[in-house]
């Protein structure tokens, strides 16, 4: 794919002194595309989107963004381009919901780092569309899981990035929140922004994701559409049985349901 | 605040603590045992120096460098706090907490230990240039603990401050025990802090360390606010973190091993001038550092102007002052917020 925003080969990594690896996986992403990371826990999701992201050095890894080679590139520059969410994000201050949207601007500003009035443009933007509007001058520490997750990512959308990377965003959210987070996915994702998430639900992943990368204890199992990796036999042997698929009623789409131990398609 | 800084705001709030500071410069010196009429001074100045009055000998060769000291000595220690407590992520970090000023007292016990062999090089007196050779040791020790090939580890960079500080305290005791009681309390005076020795040719040898320190650290504080959100995001949001941390370590360590080896420790300043200017005109640090080092050198000029003149002619130790006065202040701000 000659227009792909990320082309991540050969990612590797380990954690000494702990045997486990990552081994050798490549993706690659475009424009108006989600790809849903998806695999079990210590599968690799995580570590790989680090690698990707330029958080994790790997030196055996090529990563290009935007056609240019990632490692090459100043952060502030990545910043420009690539908008990374972590899975944990703890402040030592408690700053407001605006002050924290306004520091994606960073990557942007020069010098003091004063915003301009397109700044400011950008941020109420930022604010409208992740809809955080509302408790722009609330502290983070007083707002739900919900709010702070949407107020980081109105952080993130600040950079004005092309790609975002987006590390178990909805962990701990009530369902309506999941789904506002998805949604809000799928629109930038209309308005041609690359998005890659790592994710335990699949089901929120098999409804708004276009292609799925399934990994397993630090190896790619598989990536295709939503139809190829959301099956029976590429699910089961990889979460040991315990799933049962099935067809979501009003969209058709294929889900997963827990099955319970010895009910399984595969047992 | 909740809205993110303006340029307006920005200046407001740093004429504000620019002027406080200019108003505790300017009258701390006329403050004193001895009562000094800025008239005479004025009339003096304007004749050559060997005509002068005691009044304004005092004024000119013990007060202003004095003042100047305070402001130069307590700016350093907060706005070194204020950094620390971002890089290390940790509200009770201080200048100490590198265990720089542990390596700077062991140098100084060490060369009062070793009096005898009192020497005076250039601006530096032996026991000045001892505490820097101690603060010299500590930051290499702590530098070759913490660092790691994709930048320092913070976490281990503070447990092996606070180790290094016990050991240094450790080592301090040992020779405390060895010594004789008149040396005693000269190593009793210096680890108390204070500014009592000064001229302005001592004042001079502080600059070397201490401006490249100050001036790496304030280039640094657009950066600070997005570590405050961890690392990730930090990194995320595009700033080399690595660069920073290093950064923040060596010019923390630069300015406190300056200010150290001439005033000593003095406690509180580094620890709670910082909280108390976040409380006051936001949490941007960008506002919070320069505003440390305003806010952290008047105070402790005002608190040196207390301890000379509350028991004159005696002088307390500055640090009971900063205690004092500020702990009571701190705990008001801490009440007005809840």
């Amino acid at each position: 794919m000659n227009s792909s925003l990320l082309d991540v080969r050969h990612a590797s990594y380990s954690y000494p002194p702990d045997a486990w690896q990552l081994h050798d996986v490549s993706f690659e992403l475009g424009a108006g595309q989600i790809l849903g990371i998806i695999g079990p826990n210590g599968a690799g999701k995580s570590t790989l989107l680090k690698i990707a992201a330029g958080i994790l050095p790997c030196a055996g890894a090529q990563i290009r963004l935007a056609g240019q080679d990632l490692h090459c590139l100043s952060r502030r520059r990545v910043a420009q381009t690539l908008g990374y969410l972590p899975q944990n994000v703890s402040s030592i201050f408690d700053y407001s919901v605006q002050q924290v949207v306004a520091m994606g601007r960073f990557a942007h500003l020069a010098g003091a780092g004063f915003l301009s009035p397109q700044d400011n443009g950008i941020i109420e933007e930022c604010l409208e569309q992740t809809e955080t509007a509302a408790y722009r001058h609330r502290p983070l520490s007083h707002l739900s899981g919900g709010e702070r997750q949407r107020v980081l990512l109105a952080s993130v959308l600040a950079q004005q990035p092309r790609l975002l990377l987006l590390d178990e965003p909805t962990t701990g959210l009530d369902l309506h929140h999941q789904v506002a987070f998805f949604s809000l996915l799928a629109r930038l994702a209309s308005q041609e922004l690359a998005v890659a998430v790592v994710t335990h639900d699949l089901n929120l992943a098999g409804a708004y994701c276009d292609r799925l990368l399934l990994l397993s204890a630090g190896r790619r199992v598989t990536e295709g559409s939503v139809e190829a990796v959301i099956a029976s036999d590429v699910l089961g042997p990889v979460y040991r049985e315990s799933v049962h698929i099935g067809r979501h009623p009003l969209t058709d789409k294929p889900i997963v349901l827990p099955a319970p131990p010895g009910r399984s398609e595969h047992a | 605040m909740p809205e993110p800084l303006t340029r307006k705001r920005y200046m407001f709030f740093l004429l504000l603590y620019v002027g406080c500071a200019l108003v505790v410069l300017g009258m701390a010196p006329l403050v004193g045992s001895e009562s000094i009429s800025l008239a005479r001074i004025g009339a003096d100045l304007r004749q050559p120096a060997e005509n002068w009055t005691v009044d304004t000998q005092i004024f000119v060769y013990q007060r202003v460098p004095r003042v100047v000291l305070g402001l130069l000595v307590g700016g350093s220690l907060a706005l070194v706090g204020a950094v620390l407590q971002v890089i290390l992520r940790n509200a009770l970090a201080a200048p100490y907490t590198l265990g720089i000023t542990g390596g700077a007292s062991v140098g100084a016990v060490l060369a009062i230990y070793v009096s005898a062999f009192a020497f005076q090089l250039g601006p530096f007196h032996s026991v000045q240039l001892f505490a820097l050779a101690g603060a010299g040791a500590a930051l290499v020790l702590i530098y070759a603990i913490a660092r790691r090939p994709e930048g320092l580890a913070v976490n281990t960079l503070l447990l092996a401050g606070v180790t290094v500080h016990i050991l240094c305290g450790a080592v301090i005791l040992l020779i405390s025990y060895l010594t004789s009681p008149h040396l005693l309390k000269a190593m009793n005076q210096w680890l108390m802090g204070g500014l009592a020795v000064v001229g302005y040719q001592q004042l001079a040898s502080l600059l070397p360390l201490l401006l490249p320190g100050l001036g790496v650290l304030l280039l640094q504080m657009a950066s600070l606010n997005h570590l405050s959100l961890g690392h990730e995001m930090a990194l995320g949001h595009g700033v080399d973190v690595s660069a920073v941390q290093g950064r923040c370590f060596f010019g923390a360590a630069l300015a406190t091993a300056a200010v150290v080896s001439l005033a000593g420790p003095i406690g509180f300043v580094g620890l709670l001038t910082p909280h108390a200017v976040r409380r006051l005109s936001g949490l941007d640090h960008r506002l919070v550092l320069p505003g440390s080092f305003l806010a952290g050198g008047a105070f402790l000029v005002v608190c040196d102007t207390l301890a000379r003149t509350l028991l004159a002619p005696t002088e307390m130790p500055v640090g009971v002052i900063t205690a004092t006065l500020g702990g009571p202040f701190f705990i008001y701000l801490l009440l007005k917020r809840s």
